[in-house]
């Protein structure tokens, strides 16, 4: 018996579908603050000083955040070839669009404050708005699409062809997706800038967070409410093969009314799931308000949590659903990488991801507290 | 240049490669020797050491920071306009890219930060910590990309699965101490720490001769000859093993390089300059050092290196067991998958497996490689030579760079030990022109490496024309002409915050003991 047949194929494939749901879920809540102050900077910040203000909060830390939405990529790409394969190239504008934005963004951080002039720090500004406010909304449009079937097929040498342009993506119920993941991570980016300034800028972000807030759990009810009204679900005709060779076109795949629900049917106490999105989101709302800012943030994080465990729930076993040939459709039982690979792969994220956690937390402490602006206006050169 | 959809994939890939290793050799060395810095500066404890270490942090970043935005565009880049080869080798690429991000990338960007922004929160050695942790991050991220990349140039480890249509890892371990991946990363950073090297001494160069910030110019080149005196040796060292071991996987890459059509009696000279003609398959006005290449290349005197003219006679045998192995594939696929197969056709599949990859070059000409006639196997197999006359020239400059980076570093650690740093003023000039230079060897260095492999994307197993996405021409020339405007932009800016950062040099002296600067915490 080899090593990495101690885990049988049909459990490892679980196990990453969980993880993979770890490192969004990782991404959403530390980088999503990030972008979500990006979002915000217009508006919870008016004059250069409080803008500083702002951007220091995350300073430090945004550079690690980003790596969680890196190791996505690397992640699906190591364990879910045919989901990085199909997806990126489905969605390629969409991904230009995206890569274009994060690429503004750390160079914002990084140059905004090299140079003096006024025009030069508002073209920044601008560039960090659209690096927080566009690739949040793209991914929120993604998700809604794939919700809806994204309209690929493979052939028989399972090279992925698709049919679909660039405006296609843009649907009502994409755009309503779309809606809550800004809301979502507006919601979070002011819960950390509550936690992290003073003055102005917090109290301006007690009130846009606020609005977020109620905002995500208004708009994530309705999404609901739209996928059982107007969206068909995908599922499996017969059993499903788990432990079977990672090829997708060895199965049937059908297109129903109401097969999204069919996991909550199936285990009713999952609702508690989505539920949760919702009662996170009231609950930082309230927590901004009352100025619990640790709590909020929990509570802001709790939201996220939900909401996207909730996306993943809705769409298992399948993970890109084809509209155009459902058979096409890519599920976690047959895109998966080899038994071997996936061992490997979790051998590796074993020992590293509590590595990264313990030092992230350990950085964290060392940055602990407000954002200091006599820090700031003192120009030695460490602040942005 | 045809503008078809891999071609123009081919283009973008190059571009935002090469842009993106503008910033990654100066990372990979600046790094390390902030690091140093600022160890002597927690040795020494004198202030000095942490100014020069914060001074060139603050180069550091300007450059990172680009590094960083341009490395998202090449995670994604293989998903976008490669997605063919994604799912054909992501079994065993993606794995390295992931544990790249596990391993390294998050040590080096979590701590960064606190580079930056911790400078007053930490005791001193917790700095030192941090800064050691970004030097370590970010070399050992450059180990696992070269890890992914040096697979590509000699794919080992990984057997192609019927049922799946695609490679799968058979032994990591194989792909772990892949011989050429742990030869190109020593070369690789071996290159970055030359090009900090230089980078330090050319802009210190710069101030001596204006007479600003002597004392901090001064010791900043002694750290900069010092290690890249050592950086230099070991990339021209390391560099001749990439090229020893380059004979025993990429044949054809070797003779292109040295513009080798026939195979020569052994030991074969080795070519100083000549201009390789990929129309008349020669080399003409050859300058040549006798046996020197015999014994570069395979380390005696009397071993072979084979010419293109061979290596092609040699491919086109292996295209036609390729069709072998396609005609098994597809009766195998017909019967519903390798274990309903008749035991015929599977064993001549297994015989003929290594091979399929060289099927695949015929499908530029025909859509069924089995249809193929004689005339398009004889064209395929001379598909096989790459651009002989880039490789050769790319190749020499660049060898010809790494010895003059080595007299270069040579001359001032010569000053340094006799304490006559500063002068001559014309080898000082001499610095601060040499300062583009180490970009422009290690840029020809990729271009040898990539170029060489084609027309494989994974070196005898996929061609890299079936490895592309299906992507309309609109939609790659639109999105290649926006990464050329946003890089065009973001490199005049970054060049321009560098002079103004350079220009200003290093924050002066703080003032003496009792001022809030001279106190951070723990010291």
């Amino acid at each position: 018996m080899e090593l990495y047949t101690l885990i049988d194929y049909t459990t490892l494939r679980l196990i990453w579908w969980v993880l993979l749901g770890i490192l969004l879920i990782g991404f959403a809540a530390t980088d999503g603050f990030d972008m979500g102050v990006g979002m915000l900077l217009p508006f919870v910040a008016r004059n250069d000083l409080e803008r500083r203000v702002a951007i220091n909060s995350v300073g430090p830390v945004w550079e690690g955040n980003q790596v969680w939405f890196i190791l996505g990529g690397g992640a699906i790409f190591a364990a879910w070839p045919p989901l990085y394969a199909v997806s990126f190239s489905g969605f390629y504008l969409a991904m230009y669009v995206v890569l274009a934005a994060l690429i503004l963004r750390p160079v914002g951080f990084k140059y905004r404050s090299k140079r003096p002039e006024p025009r030069w720090r508002e073209g920044w500004d601008w560039a960090l708005f659209i690096g927080g406010f566009v690739p949040v909304l793209v991914f929120g449009v993604a998700v809604g699409n794939v919700l809806q079937g994204v309209p690929f097929r493979l052939d028989a040498d399972l090279r992925a062809f698709y049919e679909g342009g660039f405006f296609g993506l843009l649907n009502p119920f994409a755009l309503l997706c779309g809606l809550v993941s800004v809301a979502m991570l507006a919601m979070h980016g002011a819960a950390w800038l509550a936690l992290k300034t003073d003055g102005c800028v917090a109290r301006r972000a007690r009130d846009y967070g606020t609005a977020a807030a109620l905002a995500t759990a208004v708009l994530f009810a309705l999404g609901g409410l739209a996928l059982w009204l107007w969206i068909d679900g995908y599922r499996l005709v017969g059993t499903a093969v788990t432990d079977g060779p990672s090829n997708p076109l060895l199965k049937e795949v059908a297109h129903d009314a109401g097969a999204w629900f069919a996991n909550y049917a199936a285990r009713p106490w999952l609702v508690l799931v989505p539920a949760l999105g919702i009662a996170g989101a009231l609950a930082a709302a309230a927590g901004l308000r009352a100025r619990l800012e640790r709590l909020t943030l929990l509570a802001s994080g709790l939201s996220i949590f939900a909401i996207i465990t909730t996306v993943g729930i809705t769409l298992f076993p399948f993970v890109l659903p084809s509209s155009l040939d459902p058979r096409s459709s890519l599920t976690i039982w047959d895109s998966s990488s080899s038994h071997r690979t996936l061992f490997i792969m979790l051998v590796a994220t074993a020992i590293f991801l509590p590595l990264i956690l313990a030092y992230t937390a350990w950085v964290y402490r060392v940055l602990r507290g407000k954002v200091d602006e006599a820090a700031i206006l003192r120009e030695d050169g460490h602040h942005y | 240049m045809e503008f078809d959809i891999v071609s123009l994939s081919r283009l973008q890939f190059a571009a935002t490669a090469l842009y993106h290793f503008l910033f990654v050799p100066l990372t990979l060395g600046l790094s390390v020797l902030l690091a140093v810095m600022e160890t002597v500066y927690v040795l020494t404890g004198r202030p000095i050491w942490r100014r020069m270490t914060q001074f060139w942090g603050t180069l550091f970043g300007i450059n990172f920071v680009v590094g960083v935005a341009t490395g998202i565009t090449m995670e994604f880049q293989f998903g976008m306009n490669w997605s063919y080869y994604s799912h054909y080798v992501g079994d065993i690429f993606g794995a390295p890219l992931a544990i790249e991000g596990l391993m390294a990338f998050f040590l080096e960007a979590t701590f960064v930060g606190l580079f930056f922004f911790g400078w007053d929160r930490m005791t001193r050695v917790q700095h030192l910590a941090a800064t050691w942790a970004v030097a370590i991050g970010s070399n050992l991220s450059a180990l696992w990309i070269l890890i992914a990349n040096g697979w590509m140039q000699n794919p080992v480890g990984a057997v192609f699965n019927p049922e799946t249509m695609r490679m799968e890892v058979e032994s990591f371990a194989a792909v772990l101490f892949n011989p050429v991946a742990q030869a190109k990363f020593v070369h690789t950073v071996s290159a970055g720490y030359v090009t900090a090297s230089v980078f330090v001494l050319g802009v210190s160069a710069w101030y001596l001769l204006q007479g600003r910030h002597v004392a901090l110019a001064r010791r900043s080149m002694a750290v900069a000859a010092s290690f890249g005196l050592l950086s230099s040796f070991s990339v021209v060292v390391l560099g001749d093993e990439s090229g020893y071991v380059a004979t025993e996987h990429q044949r054809m890459k070797l003779a292109a390089i040295e513009g080798i059509w026939e195979t020569e009696t052994p030991p074969a000279p080795l070519t100083i300059i000549g201009f390789p003609d990929q129309e008349s398959r020669t080399t003409d006005h050859l300058v040549e050092v006798p046996a020197a290449l015999g014994l570069i290349a395979t380390r005696s005197l009397d071993t072979e290196v084979p010419g293109i003219a061979d290596l092609v006679a040699h491919g086109r045998t292996r295209i036609e067991n390729g069709i072998l192995a396609y005609d098994a594939l597809q009766s195998i696929r017909a019967a519903g998958g390798p274990d309903a197969a008749d035991p015929a056709v599977r064993e001549a599949f297994a015989a003929n497996v290594a091979n399929l990859g060289h099927a695949l070059l015929l499908l530029q000409y025909v859509d069924d490689p089995r249809q193929a006639t004689p005339e398009q196997i004889e064209a395929a197999a001379w598909d096989l030579v790459p651009p002989v006359a880039t490789l050769f020239w790319s190749f020499r400059i660049m060898v010809g760079l790494g010895f003059f980076f080595i007299v270069l570093m040579t001359a001032f650690f010569w000053q340094m030990v006799r304490n006559r740093l500063g002068s001559p003023r014309w080898l000082l000039w001499v610095a601060v022109f040499a300062i583009p230079l180490p970009w422009i060897a290690a840029e020809l260095g990729w271009i040898v490496a990539e170029v060489g492999r084609q027309p494989w994307i994974i070196e005898g197993v996929l061609p890299t024309a079936v490895a592309v996405s299906s992507l309309g021409v609109g939609e790659v020339m639109l999105t290649l002409a926006g990464f050329t405007l946003l890089y065009g932009t973001l490199f005049v800016i970054e060049i321009a915050l560098m002079l103004r950062a350079i220009r200003s040099g290093p924050a002066e002296e703080p003032p003496r003991a009792g001022s809030w600067q001279s106190a951070p915490a723990g010291e």
